[in-house]
């Protein structure tokens, strides 16, 4: 009992910490979040360093995990301002995808959020080919492209798939290409590059355009819906914070396609975000660019700092769980009835995707620490309870009639003898808790709360296999260490009758 | 000292026992047998309070065995089990003093109580350091034993008790228990199917069939006038 007491007050303090960690701070503190992709990030960083230089706290909650989360976790007042395209925001938020730009003004004011005029360049969907085919076979516009049946389309899968991509484009024109072909969108550039293919969709900023010298198509007659680069704030900011309003929204007007697709490309080839993110600003805003842009810390600490943050999730999670799930299997255990509607309520949980259950959790929780934990928790809960339940009702129907038999209260029955006897299963169920609550924890970084999913959301963002691993090899370290933890425990929380296997006869 | 009274039990609308009324006066040593499924081991768990009829009542000590009573009850009687029901996750000697522990016993009275029982059943208290798996099925069996004489209750039931046993160390034991309640005077119900070992505990036999009492009386004297068919069968099988 002493142990667990002992582990109950670690939880309690980890806890507290936390908690104290995510709230601290008197200072004005303004978040800038971003998407998982490197315009997103470098826009983000950008904004970011606007806002430190008017004075404030600025914090970059980089790679949130898609529009829904960065959405979700800016009406829920995590994230104050994020760079967003007029076109995501008309489908995914207003959901008015023809809505013109006061209908969308008005739908978000809404929601209590506000959106500035273009930021001075557009991310939208195209058709490209090499300016030789473009020059050769003169075809300047996507009706030019009409006229070559013989052209070879290689198309990333998502066009191909959307109704703003292929199938709307094909009508609107009435294209008929000889081949057309889906393929991983890197790839569609190397088949570019091969001259396997003519045609490919691009992102308008890609800065694989000017690398390949591919020339865009000419929309003429505006098919695909302009993409207009925005930064979307809540409606507060302005009057919460009105220098840093001022310093951030600088950007609208002043970042031209150019300036756009060329930080794109230093990304692509290798360099930081925060240098990428430098250079834009001093190219969009001259001599009053901010100077000294704080650097973003080394790989080393960045993974040491993911690596704690993501046992203190996997940390405080399990022994959430076990709090919770030890007396739920108990409760389970001892009534049948309720054993099926508590076993299959956490089971329920557990088929939740994580993405979608993080989406839900942030309107009630916020973004960070707590909705991770959160999530953690609810998915740790039904090994426990299970390993819990099936330990008890396990027990030989000899032992338990003997335990009845003693005359012991029900309490002390569970305590000295039950539960004992059921620790190795219930010791299982933690142990699996946790196995998954370290894989899971990595999809926290999605949520902005950090831990080894990190640096693997910005290898994947930045195609940094290094950095990927920088993530993924501690994380798959870390679930052998706790195999390893847990043999050790085994020792220290199974009484060693039940280990004992010789018979001295 | 156990006054069972017209107690009846059914289970899925099969009546499996009664209604049975006996008594069993203080001090006395009484064998409940029959074949399986007579309903010999569901009586003696009624008289626990482990099984709840469905009519009648058990009296243990003059008091009615019921939801209100039957902890204090089941301390004031020692149950033992084939194989002895001990907890794996104690030692020999944990095993014995289990509820002497949640009663709040201090250690010397428990150390105390342990070395009057070692000696009484001839156990090295050296053994008592062991887990139940390290022990042998006849050593198991003396701690089950012994942890249902540790509160000195009035009343010891046993559940064919040596029924895992192989026969020499069953026949010892035999012995030694026989021994170990004539010196005690404890009341002891003991349900078996083997109508020898009865004769060797007991001083009497209550025959069961289909939940009911058929005979009861001492072995020789049942074997010489048998009520029926069944227990002339059932007795003389048990010669065999």
């Amino acid at each position: 009992m002493t142990r667990a007491a002992a582990l109950l007050a670690a939880f309690a303090v980890l806890l507290a910490s936390m908690l104290a960690g995510g709230t601290a701070g008197a200072r004005e503190k303004v978040v800038v979040g971003s998407k998982a992709f490197p315009e997103s990030w470098i826009l983000g960083e950008a904004m970011t360093a606007l806002a430190a230089s008017a004075g404030a706290s600025a914090e970059h909650r980089a790679n949130l995990g898609g529009t829904e989360i960065v959405a979700q976790a800016l009406r829920a007042g995590a994230v104050d301002a994020y760079p967003e395209y007029t076109g995501t925001l008309k489908e995914v938020v207003a959901r008015a995808p023809d809505a013109t730009q006061e209908e969308l003004r008005a739908a978000l004011a809404r929601e209590g959020m506000g959106v500035t005029d273009s930021l001075g360049f557009d991310d939208s969907y195209g058709l490209a080919i090499p300016a030789a085919t473009s020059d050769r076979f003169g075809i300047h516009s996507i009706s030019d492209a009409a006229l070559h049946r013989e052209l070879r389309a290689v198309f990333s899968h998502e066009f191909l798939g959307r109704a703003d991509g292929w199938p709307g484009l094909r009508a609107r024109y009435d294209l008929d290409f000889a081949e057309v072909r889906g393929v991983e969108h890197h790839l569609a550039f190397a088949a570019l590059a091969r001259g396997d293919a003519d045609l490919v969709d691009v992102y308008t900023t890609d800065p694989d355009i000017e690398r390949l010298g591919l020339r865009v198509l000419d929309d003429d007659r505006g098919f695909f819906p302009r993409y207009d680069a925005v930064i979307v704030y809540r409606l507060d900011l302005p009057a919460r914070a009105p220098a840093v309003f001022a310093a951030i929204t600088r950007l609208v007007g002043r970042v031209d396609r150019a300036t756009m697709t060329r930080a794109n490309a230093a990304v692509a080839s290798g360099r930081s975000t925060h240098d990428a993110a430098a250079e834009l600003l001093a190219a969009a805003l001259g001599a009053s660019a901010p100077r000294g842009i704080p650097a973003g810390p080394s790989t080393t600490s960045m993974v040491l700092a993911s690596l704690v943050r993501h046992l203190e999730l996997v940390v405080a999670a399990v022994l959430a769980c076990i709090v919770v799930g030890v007396p739920l299997g108990v409760l389970a255990g001892r009534r049948p009835r309720l054993a099926t509607l508590v076993l299959g309520a956490t089971g329920v949980l557990q088929t939740i995707p994580s993405l979608a259950l993080l989406a839900l959790l942030i309107p009630l929780l916020g973004i960070g620490v707590v909705p991770a934990a959160v999530a953690l928790f609810l998915y740790g809960l039904l090994p426990i309870v299970q390993g819990t339940c099936t330990g008890l009702t396990g027990i030989p129907a000899s032992l338990a009639e003997s335990a009845e038999a003693l005359g012991l209260s029900s309490w002390a029955k569970l305590r000295r003898i039950e539960l004992p006897l059921a620790s190795p299963s219930i010791l299982a169920g933690i142990q699996t808790s946790a196995v998954i609550a370290v894989g899971t924890a990595t999809l926290a970084a999605l949520v902005g709360a950090g831990g080894l999913g990190d640096p693997i959301l910005q290898g994947i963002t930045l195609r940094s296999p290094r950095l990927i691993l920088a993530g993924a090899v501690p994380a798959a370290a870390l679930a052998l260490v706790v195999q390893g933890l847990f043999a050790w425990l085994e020792r220290l929380f199974v009484p060693a009758g039940l280990r004992v296997r010789t018979h001295a006869e | 000292m156990i006054t069972i009274d017209g107690v009846a039990k059914t289970y899925d609308g099969r009546r499996v026992l009664g209604p049975v009324s006996l008594d069993v006066a203080d001090g006395a040593r009484v064998a409940l047998v029959g074949p399986s499924g007579c309903g010999k081991s569901t009586l003696l768990r009624v008289i626990l309070g482990l099984v709840k009829p469905d009519e009648g009542r058990v009296l243990l000590g003059g008091e009615p065995v019921g939801d209100a009573t039957k902890r204090a009850v089941r301390r004031r009687a020692g149950y033992v089990v084939q194989d002895g029901g001990l907890f794996p996750h104690l030692t020999a000697a944990g095993n014995l003093a289990v509820v002497a522990r949640f009663l709040g016993w201090s250690d010397e009275r428990i150390e105390k109580r342990t070395d009057e029982l070692a000696r009484m059943t001839g156990i090295d208290r050296a053994m008592l350091a062991r887990w139940p798996a390290q022990l042998s099925g006849g050593q198991r069996q003396r701690v089950g034993v012994m942890r249902a004489l540790f509160l000195d209750p009035d009343v010891v039931l046993m559940d064919e008790p040596l029924g895992a046993l192989d026969p020499v160390t069953r026949r010892r034991l035999q012995k030694e228990l026989a021994e170990l309640f004539a010196t005690l005077g404890k009341t002891v119900v003991l349900v078996t199917h083997d109508v020898p070992e009865a004769a060797r505990l007991a001083d009497e036999a209550v025959v069961l069939r289909d939940g009911k009492v058929v005979q009861r009386g001492t072995i020789a004297a049942m074997a010489k006038d048998p009520a029926d068919d069944f227990v002339a069968e059932l007795l003389s099988a048990g010669d065999a």
